[in-house]
């Protein structure tokens, strides 16, 4: 019988419960009371001075002390030693609030007051806590070292024997790991609700896949997807990954609160008031901490202040994760050195006016320079009579490579090619009236000698997008006219195609416009990671949702006449159309590419597509709530450029091999979906045919004839004759 | 399959239904208007008059001499098919959700609403098939569902067990004759509404709807779930086809969901199942509002769907809809 109210036990005789051991739990939930003595601090290492001296001693440490808060009056104890006289080498001293002791203890502790004298200060009740005797083990023990345990290959992923991709989803609560199995269901490899609180992201090079909860960020990884690290950070926004995977940058809108009432594992009152911490991936400590820096605010032509948009990530990385950056606007950058997280040369770099700066995403390999260098790429706006500038700085040298001074600049975007060959800087140009806008781009060939600078002015309209092909040298963008004031429908746009001139010696020509496609409503660019094609989307508009598949090396059969001159032959695939969607990714491959409509965004048929390279739709779902789809990315491959080349060699006889692989999970697929419904169907007409046995044995007449009464009059053949009458023409003549 | 549009309701359809001929379609809606139409032509044979509010239910007796209504005027009525004459009134203290026969037409049972103090009831009239008598005032039975209210209700073959949807997601068997509980199941999730229930030919299993967006068939006599179709949108009605195997979903999202940009954002599409197989054949587009009920021809030749959009859309399957058939299917036809 299970127990209810009426039968529980009233008094359970034997029970006593002054018997039960509750010192563990005492000592667990251990309560540290308010003593009163929170403002009270300890001084130590202070002068042995005699008691004539002391007044003057106190007179001293109180400048100090009264620097940090105030000392109440005569709060400052110094007591005697009554034997030789003189004071002790300490001073109690009360503060009048608590704060003030935390804030003295953190600020004082270690100030050296002369040169053999150094100030300890620490709190009393701390003291209290720390310094009694027993409290503190008087021997040494030698720390417990943990036996070295295995840890799972966190890269185990990329040994599927069928070249698989993983991609995680996040829909509704849920967090799955997946296998991508194109026009299959995704096979699942794990599925965790309330994996995380708002997003997950992976690390770069796919090693870790990253949850976000309000006590911080956590990692994990391996093949039974387990916990590999744990960063808190109570209240974290954002994260970011150095390239490598080395170090982790968090961030929270909050400043952090850590002191002896908020404890935050593996933090120290060093964050205190932080907003960004950079963390070492490997050992799990931050490294350093940073706070938010105010923006000065700016205002508008009418006055109004503008809202700054913060920018993210706030420290970039260099491509091998030796320095990050940071900028005050305006005024400077501050590259640290990592490890060690040090200011480079102990000073920030001054640039007057700095708008943007961005790392060159591989280290560059520029003519003639041997040293090891990092570049980034700046630009600074018109200041005064100066002229708008944009220069590339190497790093660590500091030295400025290359500027160009560039005039009527109302903005600037920068944007590297993948390998760092070329940066084009997208410039958008007012007129003098400042009323129409242009946009240049200047694109700055980084690998060529001296850095020359190729300027593309034939555009006569704002450039909204611009992208690299990634490992290529062409470029797409999207252009758009005069937006009319309190339009309801957005501009058309125009998506132009760039490769550069095929010259002697394959060296790369000047880059010229191959062709324009306008009247889209596009604004999306997405290449393939391995470059040559290309996604061009409409992505948050309430109208067009097209996605258009370019090919730029279409191999055109024999007989048509190739166009020599630019090193490009473009080809629009295919065009789909994806409701709603939101997001568009590409598998790191470069074989699918994913369309999400995200719940983050909007509520109506929140899914996905899986389309292959060439627009071919393969899969669709929709799910309730979904909100993420992001492909786990792949490190570098391991092989070499010779071995690389040898397979695309032998490209064929490898294709063949994965074409009998695919027949032949087809096949088997099929006949299972055949077999499984065989059964269903055999299982249904033995259950119906038992149903109907029953109701013959119950003599369910009514049942058995499908519901119909049979009614007296129903024997009776009753005969309907119907005449159908059509009339087909009507004619009026009037005989007279 | 061109449909035949039914507009002689003003507003909303909440329910629909073919005689056992098959020959006419009833439909009610929150118009106050019965209305009796030709199944083949569309064409209306008549309305019955004298319900004081919203209608929500109707059903017809097996022999079409008989039509039960039940609605928001907290009555449910009886008519002549024929005439359109009211025969009978019952008073109610809430409002009537659901009538049914029961499969030889000798028993009526109305659902009630849950409101004011008032628990939800099924109640279980004997009825009198002759039109001329007097039918009586007096309950045969009364089940009072206290845990959940009821939302929908039927009789199993033989009138042996009623069995009852509930608004929790419950399914729950009750003896015909005792009204005792014999046997409750959480068929649908828990507290989505079970939308619809209604009967294979032969009452020895049902499909019920529920707002969690999924229908199933579940066996009468064990109450055991036998196959689970899942559309992605919450469901209202759902109903199994004769001849062929295969059952008509309809639903999409209330009316105060639905934006205002697209109309296929809706999603008011009947939507045609593989009743074994469980996979989703085809859809039916049409209705501009959600569909608030289906109801398919009883000889299998069609099906209608009344919709919040306030038409009814009459169906004749066309030669392609019977010839399809799953490569099993076809193996077995063969043999």
């Amino acid at each position: 019988m299970a127990p209810s109210y009426e039968n529980l036990p009233l008094e359970d005789e034997e029970f006593d419960e002054s018997q039960i051991d509750f010192t563990d739990l005492e000592e667990q939930y251990q309560v540290r009371l308010d003593e009163g003595l929170d403002a009270f601090v300890v001084i130590d290492g202070l002068p042995v001075v005699p008691e004539d001296n002391r007044a003057k001693l106190i007179k001293f440490i109180l400048r100090k002390l009264n620097s940090v808060g105030r000392v109440k009056d005569d709060g400052v104890f110094m007591p005697l030693n009554e034997e030789t006289g003189q004071t002790e080498g300490f001073a109690f001293v009360e503060y009048s609030a608590p704060a003030e002791a935390i804030h003295a203890v953190k600020q004082l502790n270690g100030t050296p007051l002369d040169r053999k004298h150094t100030m300890v200060v620490n709190k009393l009740t701390d003291i209290d806590r720390y310094g009694r005797e027993g409290r503190v083990d008087e021997e040494y023990h030698e720390p417990q070292i943990e036996p070295f345990q295995q840890k799972e290959h966190l890269r185990s992923w990329l040994g599927d024997p069928e070249g698989r991709d993983q991609l995680v989803m996040y829909r509704g609560d849920k967090v799955g790991v997946f296998w991508n199995n194109k026009e299959d269901p995704p096979e699942q490899v794990v599925d965790r609700d309330n994996w995380t609180e708002s997003f997950v992201q992976w690390s770069p090079q796919g090693t870790y896949l990253t949850s976000m909860h309000a006590q911080g960020v956590q990692l994990w990884g391996g093949k039974a997807w387990s916990r590999q690290k744990r960063f808190s950070h109570p209240g974290v926004n954002l994260v970011d990954f150095s390239p490598n995977e080395k170090y982790i940058t968090t961030w929270s809108h909050r400043p952090l609160q850590v002191d002896e009432t908020h404890p935050v594992p593996s933090l120290s009152l060093e964050e205190d008031g932080k907003n960004y911490i950079i963390w070492d991936i490997a050992t799990g400590k931050p490294l350093r901490s940073f706070a938010t820096l105010d923006v000065p605010t700016s205002t508008d032509a009418e006055g109004n202040p503008v809202k700054k948009k913060m920018q993210w990530p706030t420290f970039k990385w260099s491509s091998d994760d030796k320095y990050v950056a940071r900028m005050t606007q305006g005024q400077s950058i501050a590259v640290y050195e990592l490890p060690r997280m040090n200011l480079l040369d102990k000073s920030s770099i001054k640039i007057e006016g700095i708008m943007d700066f961005e790392w060159a995403p591989a280290t560059p390999r520029r003519d003639g320079v041997k040293t090891y260098e990092q570049l980034f790429c700046y630009w600074t706006p018109e200041l005064g009579s100066n002229p708008a500038k944009v220069g590339l700085m190497s790093v660590p040298s500091k030295e400025v490579v290359r500027t160009r001074n560039l005039f009527n600049v109302s903005d600037a975007k920068l944007h590297w090619q993948s390998e760092a060959a070329y940066v084009c800087v997208k410039v958008d140009r007012h007129s003098k009236s400042k009323k129409s806008l242009a946009t240049n781009l200047e694109i700055f060939r980084v690998r060529e000698k001296g850095v020359p600078v190729e300027v593309v002015d034939s555009i006569k309209d704002t450039v909204i997008n611009f992208a690299w092909e990634p490992k290529g040298n062409r470029f797409v963008l999207i252009t758009t006219g005069e937006i009319p004031a309190g339009a309801a429908v957005p501009p058309k746009t125009a998506v132009s195609f760039f490769a550069p001139e095929r010259t002697k010696g394959g060296a790369v020509g000047n880059f010229r416009h191959i062709r324009t496609v306008d009247k889209k409503n596009s604004n999306a660019i997405y290449w393939s990671p391995k470059g040559r094609f290309v996604v061009v989307a409409t992505l948050q508009s309430q109208q067009s949702f097209e996605l258009d598949f370019w090919d730029l090396s279409f191999e055109k059969p024999k007989e048509e006449k190739e166009d020599k001159d630019v090193n490009a032959n473009l080809q629009l695939m295919a065009t789909a159309e994806h409701y709603g969607v939101t997001d568009i990714e590409w598998d790191p491959t470069g074989r699918y590419v994913t369309t999400v409509a995200s719940a983050f965004r909007h509520h109506m048929e929140n899914g996905y597509h899986i389309y292959d390279f060439k627009g071919t739709l393969l899969r669709e779902e929709h799910i309730d709530r979904f909100k993420q789809l992001l492909w786990r990315p792949r490190p570098p491959t391991l092989l070499s450029k010779e071995e690389q080349a040898e397979i695309r060699k032998n490209l064929r006889n490898y294709s063949k091999l994965f074409d009998e692989q695919d027949l032949a999970k087809k096949n088997t697929a099929n006949r299972q979906v055949v077999e499984a419904r065989r059964r269903l169907l055999e299982e249904w007409q033995a259950w119906r045919e038992s149903q109907i046995e029953m109701l013959k044995a119950l003599g369910a007449e009514i049942e058995l004839n499908g519901g119909r009464v049979l009614k007296e009059e129903d024997g009776a053949v009753e005969e309907v004759e119907e005449i159908v009458e059509e009339i087909i023409e009507e004619t009026e003549e009037v005989i007279g | 399959m061109r449909p035949i549009l039914l507009s002689g309701h003003e507003r909303a359809l909440t329910q629909v239904k073919y005689n056992s001929d098959g020959d006419i379609i009833f439909s009610v809606s929150k118009d106050h208007v019965v209305c009796a139409w030709f199944s083949h032509n569309g064409e209306r044979l008549g309305t019955y008059h004298g319900h004081q509010g919203a209608l929500w239910t109707v059903d017809v007796d097996p022999t079409s001499t008989l039509l039960a209504t039940g609605g928001a005027d907290n009555t449910m009525r009886l008519w002549e098919v024929k005439t359109g004459k009211l025969l009978k009134t019952w008073d109610f203290a809430t409002s009537i959700k659901r009538v049914e026969f029961s499969p030889d037409g000798r028993q009526l049972l109305g659902v009630t609403e849950k409101r004011s103090g008032h628990l939800s009831t099924i109640v279980v009239y004997e009825i009198n098939p002759d039109p001329e008598t007097e039918q009586t005032n007096e309950q045969s039975l009364r089940i009072v569902c206290d845990e959940s209210k009821a939302t929908v209700a039927g009789f199993s073959y033989l009138a042996k067990w009623i069995i009852a949807g509930h608004e929790d997601g419950t399914i729950s068997q009750f003896d015909a004759k005792t009204g005792e509980l014999l046997y409750s199941t959480q068929a649908h999730e828990p507290d989505m509404q079970i939308t619809d229930l209604q009967w294979a030919p032969d009452r020895t299993y049902f499909i019920t709807a529920s707002k969690d967006k999924t229908a199933k068939i579940l066996a009468t006599e064990s109450l055991e779930v036998l196959k689970t179709f899942t559309a992605d949108t919450p469901l209202n009605s759902a109903a199994i086809t004769p001849v062929k195997d295969y059952v008509i979903l309809g639903g999409g999202q209330a009316a105060m969901d639905v934006t205002t940009t697209s109309a296929r954002q809706g999603k008011f599409e009947a939507r045609f199942y593989h009743k074994v197989f469980m996979e989703e054949i085809g859809r039916v587009r049409g209705h501009f509002g959600p569909l608030n009920y289906v109801a398919v021809h009883p000889q299998g030749a069609g099906y209608c769907s009344g919709g919040e959009d306030g038409y009814v859309r009459v169906h004749h399957f066309d030669k392609p809809y019977f010839d399809f058939m799953y490569e099993v299917e076809r193996e077995q036809a063969n043999l």
